[in-house]
């Protein structure tokens, strides 16, 4: 076989997700999809895991993202923190077993989990700066996006950034452009030996299930799947070595939950206070322009408390019993 | 098991009829707009892809260059690179170098014009191609022809140049390595190396 | 590797150990974890540090630096005890039978022949028994205490679990563990693989530390089996391919050497290397030597290379010394008798030891020429860069040339992977600037000084001007037109030996592999191992077939794999003495009664008969060797030796310091330091996030890895009061930096001989150019002496003090 050219390699480039995909729509409502995709996920195996940061280098490179160079600190984790550029991150422990006494070096990559019911979104209460596609994936929409920082109250996994050159809210996509075109996001697609993986979500749980029982046949007694229910479970996921002690992890939470404020002022802005915040909306982009980023704050916690206590039926919501339209 | 997940299903892509049926697995429907609300547009659109093996370790693992341009005309750069989901060894992977590896095509300090810094100077200052080889073979010959041992003190033939050396490349190809081993090995030059060692 | 990356995912064994792949080969590494994954695979991590390797092991063991050929001959000793050995394999395929001469022996660390005057040994009892016949003596019973493999017992009988622990600082039951997994492999069933890198090439017994494990390994019966080899990780991606060409001053393409002026005719050279078979019926397979060096001599000077001149002999030049090494390239340098240098793509003032002597000698250079893509340290040396560079500009009269060359998105030709495959990429950006290729820059400054010649006449231009030139534009060489000379062509037409009448192949052709050369002059050829990769049929490096049937990782159609496409060396051995695969679930190739086939090209001749002709071609033995004879300058079995700078003397030879055969330098030696000034032993290694010193011009790379430091352990770091991301300095005889200190419980003192031993870890990715931050590095620490062998430099086990301290100066 004679081969003295590169060979050609056609590239699908359509599109094939969007809005008519949504199934929940930030401080608006969407009406009911006509297709449901099959709930996708990223399966994250922390025990395959060698810290070698390519996702985070394929994250920056396919996002078109770059991080200010900066300083040792003394650890491996490098940005020290996600930041609006930094969508995910490696982050290191150095954790000694108590049963044998031997060090493991737990190495995590953070970043969105994809909530199957996000905190940012319900906390969010710009229309459309956050949606939920019916295949799991949340993504921000910078350009509804008020830099109002509640999804970062919101986020039981504390993931949200907001951008001081642009004051709009980022985290990671799933790489929507990519899976919108039937690819895998550019981390799972780095990552050299397959720790991250990316599928249907059914097949994500199989797949663990096999590396579970391997990890078990190596003597990790509590090896288990991390796909915590109290936010109806994440479409990115971890193989734990240790799963019944998740915060060994970087502080993984054990048991995440929506922060009950959010859930409940959740409710306002959705039934009571919709006009009203989009007020506030407005006179937070105001606020924005004369003196920068805009945070949530204690007073806004207050304030919202106030408000969930004044709502007509003020009750927490089972956000499973949301109406979709 | 794992890797062949991600293979076939989601990072194949090398053809339509494959994407197609990735993302009929998902349940999306047929082509639907071009231009889709709320999501970044496809980026590798429109670009021309180049089959490419990363110049670090020895993995040697496949990219694929994705270029904008045309290369006979002068005209083409990089604007992407992924691992080639083809190759047998990486298989679409890539290390954080290799995935970055746009920003060492496109570094600040990649060298594009010739400079020679002279004896005593604290600058480099810009020099032609032309005046720079000549000015360098001319060091060569000079040097060459007052160091150049023909013959040791027994009168064998030795054919020595010692008094220059060359290191040469680890990341250039097989065929820079041949012409050059010609070059260097023709003009009796023994203090040849390279960076296996180092 | 003698088995390339994809085949990883046969074993069942991985030890690293001599290496960090997770860390420095992360998609090579995919196939450990997919090897652990898909077939219960476990990986051995063996090193000081608990490394990225180490966070994905199954078992994790310390060891200090440079003391692996300790811990490895004790794996071999608890083997052998233990009755852990492929005994058909070893008794078949290994000289372990051979009978050795007498007057051999080892004795208070030195073997038989020492000179200490000349730091060199007399080898000549280092040899086997010749009968009559002029085949080497053997006793199949293994019970002559004069064989091999007695010798070999007594040679190792002193590293006990209790010495490998005093030597390595490795605790007993840990080694204890290690060797209990590794033994297990000795089974036919069970193989093991071995991956190693710098961390094993990079001492002063280098060579021996990868001796030490080929031993290992065929004493379990893991060479030349699918899953199993010594797999060398090389560093760059084209490492192997500029090895293979021989870019190295002994060398001549394809491993064939550079004469010396001991050999003072073509007669003289060719005689040395007759290769005679030591035993009946093998092929040792370098017997025919003289067709790929004449066939090469064709390659370099065509026409003017002629029966009648010794096919241009003395063209090449002679060799004075074993080698024109880097190390003694820059002592030249520095004693004034090296006054030009090129460097192509290489950064030395970074890379090699003891940058104040690198700095220093290149000082002295009158011209140094750098090709390279990037800014370099290197092309930049005389430019002072505060703290980080302190040089006085004004002093240094080097004149130095900065040429700016394409990387690898601008050109195109053939890389060659660790495991040997030549694989050909092409070119997708224009190059930026006046940036030119390497190819390009070449053929002009050889057009310029052949010119040159030509007008002015001079000192021996014949190979000069006789040089062959065959391109289409000699200006600028295209690469598959030297592709096409690598792979070799018919000068002649070729006849057929048996009936001159017939012709075999026509003038001009590419030949098809170096099976068809010819010590005649009818062929032309410049690497005979790469024979086969761009023949009649085409580019074989670009084909890119990744079918494989029945999954074995051979990938037998992608690209092409020196030599003749083979992707397993030695792969006879993957079959037992009548040719069956010792594991049928394994199987590699197999004698079906009339020849040899399977799933890789076979290793041996394919009807070469399996009870007649062993394994190991290239060896007159047709055997592997336990015994290397006079082959190795520092012994025929690995010993223990401690570092040229080690922070415990040598338990087993305290005399002695370092490697005794090693070359140093005197203006070297009064730099080498102790340990009760330096008591710290450091070590310097690659991250993940950064390749060499080119990444740190890459922006996403010095974001992830920003800025230089050092590790330490928190006892090291509690007893200098050193903070975690504080400073520090570290400082021996040799230079001082200050670094960041990474407090870390994944390096652990140990305890060696009874003492406390501190490691210092010093990564090496920053200088003074580049997105990262500025930085120093190891080599401004590191010792000038290198292997005895090959002479690569002694990186991984040096000595230092450190303290806490401010930042430097001008951070």
């Amino acid at each position: 076989m004679t081969i003295n050219v590169n060979p050609p390699v056609a590239a699908d480039t359509q599109q094939q997700m969007g809005p008519q995909d949504y199934i929940r729509r930030s401080a608006s409502t969407v009406p009911e999809p006509a297709r449901k995709l099959e709930a996708v996920a990223k399966l994250i195996d922390v025990s395959k895991c060698i810290g070698c940061k390519a996702c985070q280098s394929a994250c920056l490179e396919w996002n078109d993202l770059r991080e200010e160079v900066g300083v040792n600190v003394g650890v491996y984790d490098n940005p020290h923190d996600l930041t609006p550029n930094t969508l995910t991150l490696m982050r290191f422990t150095e954790w000694v077993n108590d049963e044998n006494g031997n060090l493991e070096w737990l190495i995590r990559k953070d970043g969105c989990m994809h909530c199957s019911d996000p905190g940012c979104l319900k906390a969010c209460p710009a229309p459309g700066a956050i949606v939920q596609y019916s295949n799991g994936v949340v993504d921000f929409v910078k350009e509804n996006c008020i830099g109002c920082g509640y999804c970062v109250q919101g986020c039981p996994f504390n993931i949200p950034r907001i951008s001081k050159v642009d004051n709009r809210a980022y985290k990671c996509t799933l790489c929507s452009d990519r899976i919108a075109v039937g690819q895998g996001p550019a981390c799972a697609k780095a990552c050299p030996t397959k720790a991250i993986v990316f599928g249907t979500k059914e097949e994500m749980k199989a797949h663990a299930a096999n590396r579970i029982e391997d990890l078990k046949s190596r003597g990790f007694a509590n090896a288990g799947l991390y796909d915590p229910p109290g936010v109806g479970g994440t479409h990115v996921m971890y193989v734990l070595h240790h799963a019944d002690k998740p915060t060994i992890y970087a502080g993984l939470p054990d048991n995440p939950r929506i922060s009950p404020v959010v859930e409940a002022w959740k409710g306002v802005t959705k039934y009571a206070g919709l006009a009203l915040m989009g007020v506030a909306a407005a006179a937070g982009v105001v606020h924005m322009a004369i003196s920068g980023r805009n945070r949530v704050t204690v007073e806004d916690d207050d304030e919202a408390r106030r408000l969930t206590a004044q709502a007509p039926g003020a009750q927490p919501l089972d956000p499973d019993k949301e109406p979709m339209a | 098991m794992n890797m062949e997940i991600s293979r076939r299903n989601f990072l194949k892509g090398a053809g339509a009829g494959v994407a197609a049926t990735t993302i009929g697995a998902f349940g999306f429907g047929e082509a639907e707009a071009a231009f889709v609300e709320g999501l970044r547009a496809y980026k590798l659109a429109g670009t021309t892809e180049t089959r490419n093996t990363c110049p670090y370790c020895s993995v040697a693992c496949g990219v694929i260059i994705y270029s904008k341009g045309d290369i006979t005309q002068g005209t083409a750069k990089a604007v992407h690179l992924e691992g080639d989901v083809d190759h047998p060894t990486n298989r679409g992977t890539l290390c954080p170098k290799g995935a970055a590896l746009l920003d060492f095509i496109k570094s600040e300090t990649r060298l594009t014009k010739p400079k020679v810094r002279r004896a005593g100077s604290d600058k480099f200052e810009e020099i032609s191609w032309t005046q720079a080889l000549d000015e360098i073979a001319r060091h060569m010959k000079d040097d060459r022809d007052a160091n150049f041992i023909e013959r040791n003190m027994d009168g064998v033939p030795v054919n020595r140049w010692t008094s220059t050396g060359f290191l040469a490349a680890s990341a250039t190809t097989n065929e820079t390595a041949f012409l050059t081993y010609k070059v260097v090995r023709s003009a009796g030059i023994v203090a040849f190396d390279n960076q296996a060692r180092v | 590797m003698t088995n390339s990356w994809t085949d990883i995912r046969n074993t069942d064994l991985v030890v690293i150990m001599g290496g960090n792949a997770a860390e420095a080969h992360p998609c090579g590494f995919k196939w450990v974890t997919e090897a652990k994954a898909n077939r219960g695979a476990k990986l051995i991590v063996v090193d000081p540090r608990f490394t990225r390797s180490a966070a994905v092991a199954d078992y994790y063991a310390p060891i200090r630096q440079g003391s692996d050929i300790a811990f490895l001959l004790g794996v071999i000793k608890y083997c052998i005890d233990n009755d852990k050995v492929q005994w058909d394999y070893v008794k078949a395929f290994t000289n372990a039978a051979y009978i050795v001469k007498d007057g051999f022996a080892y004795s208070d660390g030195l073997f038989t022949g020492y000179d200490a005057e000349k730091r060199e040994y007399d080898r000549s009892t280092w040899d086997y028994e010749i009968g009559d016949d002029g085949y080497v003596l053997t006793d199949e019973t293994l019970q002559n205490p004069r064989c091999v493999w007695n010798l070999l017992k007594e040679h190792i009988a002193q590293y006990t679990p209790e010495m490998v622990e005093r030597i390595c600082g490795t605790p007993k039951e840990k080694f204890l563990k290690v060797a209990e997994m590794i033994s297990e492999c000795s089974a036919r069933d069970k193989t093991m693989t071995s991956m190693y890198a710098l961390g094993w090439t990079q001492h002063s017994k280098g060579s021996q530390n990868i001796r030490s494990m080929a031993m290992l390994q065929l004493i379990l019966g893991n060479i030349g089996v699918r899953g199993g080899g010594m797999n060398a990780l090389r560093g760059h991606s084209n490492i192997q391919g500029l090895t293979d060409v021989g870019l190295m001053s002994n060398l001549i393409p394809g491993y064939l050497n550079i004469p010396t002026e001991r050999e003072v005719d073509y007669a003289t050279y060719i005689s040395s290397r007759g290769f005679k078979p030591l035993r009946p019926n093998q092929m040792s397979y370098w017997q025919n030597y003289s067709k790929f060096f004449v066939s090469f001599q064709k390659a370099m000077w065509g026409s003017a290379a002629t029966p009648e001149n010794d096919f241009a002999y003395h063209y090449l030049p002679k060799l004075d010394l074993p080698a024109y090494d880097i190390l003694r390239a820059f002592e030249m340098m520095d004693q004034g008798q090296m006054h030009g240098y090129f460097c192509q793509g290489f950064n030395p003032l970074l890379s090699f030891p003891d940058r104040g002597k690198i700095t220093r000698s290149l000082a002295k250079l009158k011209y140094l020429v750098v090709i390279d893509p990037l800014e370099t340290e290197t092309s930049r040396f005389w430019e002072n860069h505060g703290t980080f560079n302190d040089v006085d500009s004004a002093s240094i009269q080097t004149e130095v040339y900065q040429l700016p060359s394409t990387c690898f998105a601008e050109d195109e030709g053939a890389l060659v992977n660790s495991g040997r495959w030549l694989q050909w990429h092409w070119a997708a950006q224009n190059p930026p600037g006046e940036a030119k290729h390497d190819t390009w820059v070449m053929a002009q400054l050889f057009n310029r000084l052949k010119k040159l010649y030509q007008e002015e006449g001079g000192k021996f231009a014949e190979p000069i001007l006789n040089l062959h030139w065959p391109y289409a534009d000699p200006e600028d060489p295209k690469p598959d037109e030297i592709a096409r000379e690598l792979n070799g062509y018919t000068v002649t037409e070729l006849r057929d030996p048996n009936d001159p009448t017939k012709v075999l192949v026509e003038a001009g052709k590419q030949v098809s592999g170096f099976g068809v050369l010819r010590d005649d002059g009818s062929t032309a050829c410049g690497c005979w191992i790469y024979s086969g990769c761009f023949t009649e049929a085409g580019n074989m490096m670009a084909r890119r077939d990744n079918a494989d049937p029945d999954a074995t990782g051979a990938y037998s159609n992608w690209t092409f794999s020196w030599p003749a496409n083979r992707r397993i060396l030695y792969n006879r051995a993957s079959a037992d003495l009548d040719g069956k695969a010792w594991d049928p679930s394994r199987k590699l190739i197999e004698w079906n009664g009339e020849k040899w086939e399977g799933y890789d090209v076979p290793d041996i001749a394919v009807t070469a008969k399996p009870r007649e002709v062993g394994p190991f071609i290239m060896n007159p033995e047709g055997q592997s060797r336990l015994f290397t004879r006079g082959m190795m300058r520092d012994g025929p079995f690995p010993a223990h030796y401690e570092p040229f700078e080690s922070p415990v003397v040598n338990v087993v030879a305290p005399a002695i310091r370092g490697n005794p055969v090693a070359r140093v330098f005197e203006s070297d030696r009064e730099t080498f330091g102790d340990a009760d000034e330096f008591p710290y032993a450091a070590t310097s290694y690659r991250l993940t996030e950064h390749f060499h010193y080119w990444t740190k011009h890459v922006w996403v790379n010095a974001v992830l890895q920003p800025e230089f430091f050092v590790e330490i352990s928190e006892e090291l770091a509690a007893e200098k009061g050193i903070d975690k991301g504080g400073w520090c300095r570290v400082w021996n005889k040799r230079g001082s930096v200050h670094a960041k200190a990474v407090v870390t419980k994944r390096i652990q003192p140990l305890v060696c001989d009874g003492k406390p031993v501190h490691i210092v870890g010093i990564p090496l990715h920053w200088g003074f150019t580049g997105a990262a931050k500025n930085g120093m590095g190891p080599n401004s620490l590191t010792p000038f002496v290198g292997d005895a062998n090959i002479e690569t430099p002694e990186f991984k086990a040096f000595l230092v003090n450190i303290e806490r301290s401010d930042g430097p100066a001008s951070a």
